[in-house]
């Protein structure tokens, strides 16, 4: 197929120029506000509102702020904590959603359109109706102050994980069935098929679910409100970020806020990036015939 | 199909099925539970059953029973002033307080279904050791069982930590909040420390469309679905094009395009969303841009004119579901088997054909249940609306705003104004509209009905 070379006609290589244009166009649309926040952290102005899209004067001091003044935010202390909660809830979880996944897509057994049925309704509820009262039952078992906060925080954001089983769950659907025949013929048992077939095959599923749950608890700022209280010894980013946009320290804040943004942004773009190459892994050629 | 059925005469039995073709001795292990393994000589699996029913009497007696009681009339005990001589002061005696009764309560009736499972179970044991013992053989040994668990029983010890994890952190909060719907927990009357069981009142107060709360009701029931419908599918169709636009042979550099574009969930949501609140404000970015353009004379009204308001969201959800529909969308169409397309390739087929006969009903097969949870994620969709719009604009004599879904409205009315009962009806509510569009839908798509129909 590479081997012949056609010099293509003069419309279609229009078209194919016009689509390049089209896609930078919507990358640019997209990139816009990400770009603000960057320029914002530079910014060497004070105060939310600027007059201009560019900033006038650029600096560091946006996010020498962040780490010297902890008269108001402690943020590295933030960043530590949600980088804690964050671990554990992604390894938690997509253990969750794996395990659940895989059972209900692979594994026939009298209750799985039952549990199938009852994982839809629970995932019909709003999240936020269950919120406050984890949060009693937390206080109850006295784990809404001190570092059992974090355990909260936690089992709160991963334990309801097995429910969203949906995606991971239309991922195992597609990978032949005749692979985990194929195996148990040879003598294997369902836990070998697991380890040693079906998880070498779903790398991008399972980096997804990886991925989706490491953002979770940096992107969550209601639950650990809630949670946290006055705690400040705890908070999350998020937390701590949505307290900076207050109005008492809007004006001072604004830009490190920007800063902080583009802090927290940077190791889940770079674990993206290194995740990348399995998205683009095909598990089509498995199976022959 | 055959192969599943075999499966299952080996595995599942039901218990009435134990119960009647089992010896005396499985019934009793249903009152002694693990009483049926004990006797086959499976030492550690009956005693751990009968450890379990010790345990869930013992805390019965301590302590079951007493909140069971309580959750009758959720606590009636009124906190009193008592004097104190030695100190010569009036001091408060602590009263019952409804909220702790209530989750207590809960609990309790949880602990009460867990003795019924149990002994379900401990007569399925003591049946299957029996009917193993009768055969001559022996009753499988706890090397044995834990062995099953890694292979015939796999989905046992698969499930069993995350239905434990939902049991805990997601179903016994909804129960208890459902409850409060039949409470007349609320700032109103003071009944904030003690309540009671109220029935279906505050169901009626929703109902009636003569009163405000009523009218905000169906208002934002109505902008809720048209919202959730809107979403959806624009993210859907939009970003499944992009992902085949991007996808197609002759775009060149295909991972730095969807970088580009997945770039944008690398920055958590929230922070997005509150810098493009900032950017629309009337002073903000795009407003300043434009003016300095000499485009637009006067800010436009992005969150203060209701269908400005309600475009935004749905252009600023657009924004931020496209990327991670590509993300997903992406690993499917690398799935897709590829000698469909080698075939209708060899067949003559083109690419319009080989789309409409292939990719989408591929994608519709796999996705289905996707397109129905981002739908309820949308109905759901508290940060959107929340972060960006707040709800705005919003009439004064109103609880909600012309842009808030249910959630959100669930939120102002629990959060901000502490009315617990009316919540949870609008909670059960969102639940019940939700229920009933996807039920259905789910029902009639082609992954439930086939779901190996691509294998």
């Amino acid at each position: 197929m590479s081997g012949r070379i056609v010099k293509k006609p003069l419309r279609k290589r229009i078209l194919i120029f016009l689509a390049h244009a089209l896609l930078a166009l919507l990358a640019i649309i997209w990139l816009v506000p990400i770009f603000w926040v960057l320029l914002t952290s530079f910014r060497g102005t004070k105060g939310s509102y600027s007059s201009t899209f560019f900033p006038t004067s650029y600096s560091f001091d946006n996010y020498i702020k962040l780490f010297t003044d902890f008269s108001v935010f402690n943020f590295p202390q933030m960043l530590l904590n949600t980088l804690i909660v964050a671990v554990a809830t992604c390894v938690l979880s997509t253990f969750f959603v794996v395990s659940v996944a895989y059972t209900l897509s692979r594994l026939r057994f009298r209750a799985r359109k039952k549990l199938m049925n009852f994982a839809m309704i629970i995932h019909l509820f709003p999240g936020f109706m269950s919120m406050i009262a984890n949060y009693y039952i937390f206080k109850m078992l006295g784990w809404t102050d001190g570092p059992m906060l974090r355990l909260a925080m936690i089992a709160v954001y991963s334990g309801g994980a097995g429910v969203g089983y949906h995606i991971a769950k239309g991922f195992f659907d597609t990978i032949p069935i005749s692979l985990d025949e194929a195996a148990m013929l040879d003598g294997s048992t369902r836990w070998q098929v697991l380890r040693h077939i079906i998880m070498p095959l779903s790398k991008p599923i399972i980096v997804y679910t990886l991925l989706t749950s490491f953002a979770g608890p940096f992107k969550d700022f209601m639950l650990a409100k809630v949670l946290c209280g006055p705690n400040k010894d705890y908070y999350t980013v998020a937390v701590g970020m949505y307290q900076m946009l207050e109005r008492e320290y809007l004006d001072q804040w604004f830009c490190s806020f920007a800063a902080a943004a583009v802090i927290i942004s940077i190791p889940i773009a770079a674990l993206f990036l290194a995740t990348q190459k399995y998205y683009s892994v095909s598990v089509s050629g498995s199976v022959k015939g | 199909m055959s192969k599943e059925k075999k499966l299952r005469s080996e595995n599942d039995i039901s218990v009435w099925y134990a119960l009647k073709n089992g010896s005396f001795m499985v019934t009793l292990s249903a009152v002694i539970c693990g009483w049926g393994c004990l006797i086959r000589k499976q030492f550690v699996k009956g005693a751990l059953y009968l450890a379990a029913e010790v345990g869930i009497i013992l805390y019965m007696i301590n302590s079951g029973a007493f909140h069971l009681s309580k959750l009758v009339t959720l606590g009636d005990v009124k906190p009193e002033k008592v004097w104190n001589e030695a100190k010569s002061i009036f001091e408060y005696t602590d009263g019952d307080r409804s909220l702790p009764i209530l989750l207590y309560g809960i609990i309790t009736v949880a602990v009460l279904l867990a003795v019924v499972l149990l002994m379900c179970l401990s007569v399925k044991s003591a049946y299957k050791a029996e009917v193993a013992c009768k055969k001559g053989g022996k009753a499988k040994t706890i090397v044995e069982d834990v062995r099953d668990l890694f292979d015939k029983r796999l989905h046992v010890t698969l499930l069993s930590l995350p239905i434990l994890g939902v049991l805990m952190f997601t179903i016994l909060p909804l129960l208890f909040m459902m409850s409060m719907a039949f409470t007349n927990y609320s700032v109103l009357d003071m009944k904030l420390v003690q309540f009671d069981w109220v029935g279906l009142d505050n169901f009626r107060r929703l109902f009636n469309m003569d009163t405000g709360l009523g009218q905000t009701f169906w208002s934002v029931l109505r902008w809720t679905i048209v919202w959730a419908l809107l979403a959806t599918f624009s993210n859907y169709f939009l970003g499944m094009l992009l992902s085949l636009f991007i996808n197609w042979k002759e775009i060149k550099a295909k991972k730095f395009w969807r970088f580009c574009f997945v770039l944008t969930i690398a920055v958590p949501h929230f922070v997005t969303l509150l810098i493009i609140r900032q950017m629309l404000q009337p002073n903000g970015a795009v407003n300043v841009l434009l003016q300095n353009l000499g485009w637009i004379s006067s800010p436009l009204p992005f969150f203060t004119d209701k269908w400005w308001a309600r475009i935004t969201v749905v252009i600023v959800n657009i924004w931020v579901g496209v990327p991670y529909v590509l993300l997903q969308i992406t690993g499917i169409l690398q799935n897709i088997p590829q000698d469909l397309y080698e075939s209708a390739r060899v067949d003559g087929a083109g690419p319009f054909v080989t789309f409409r006969k292939i990719t989408l009903p591929y994608m519709l097969f796999v996705t289905t249940p996707y397109l129905i949870t981002s739908f309820t994620g949308n109905i759901n969709n508290f940060n959107v609306i929340f972060l960006t719009s707040g709800g705005l604009p919003r009439a004064v004599e109103s609880t909600a705003g012309e842009t808030d879904l249910l959630i959100t409205w669930l939120y102002k009315l629990t959060i901000d104004n502490q009315f617990y009962d009316v919540g949870a009806v609008i909670g059960i509510m969102t639940f019940l509209t939700l229920s009933v569009v996807s039920l259905l839908t789910f029902r009639y798509s082609g992954s439930y009905k086939n779901e190996e129909g691509f294998r």
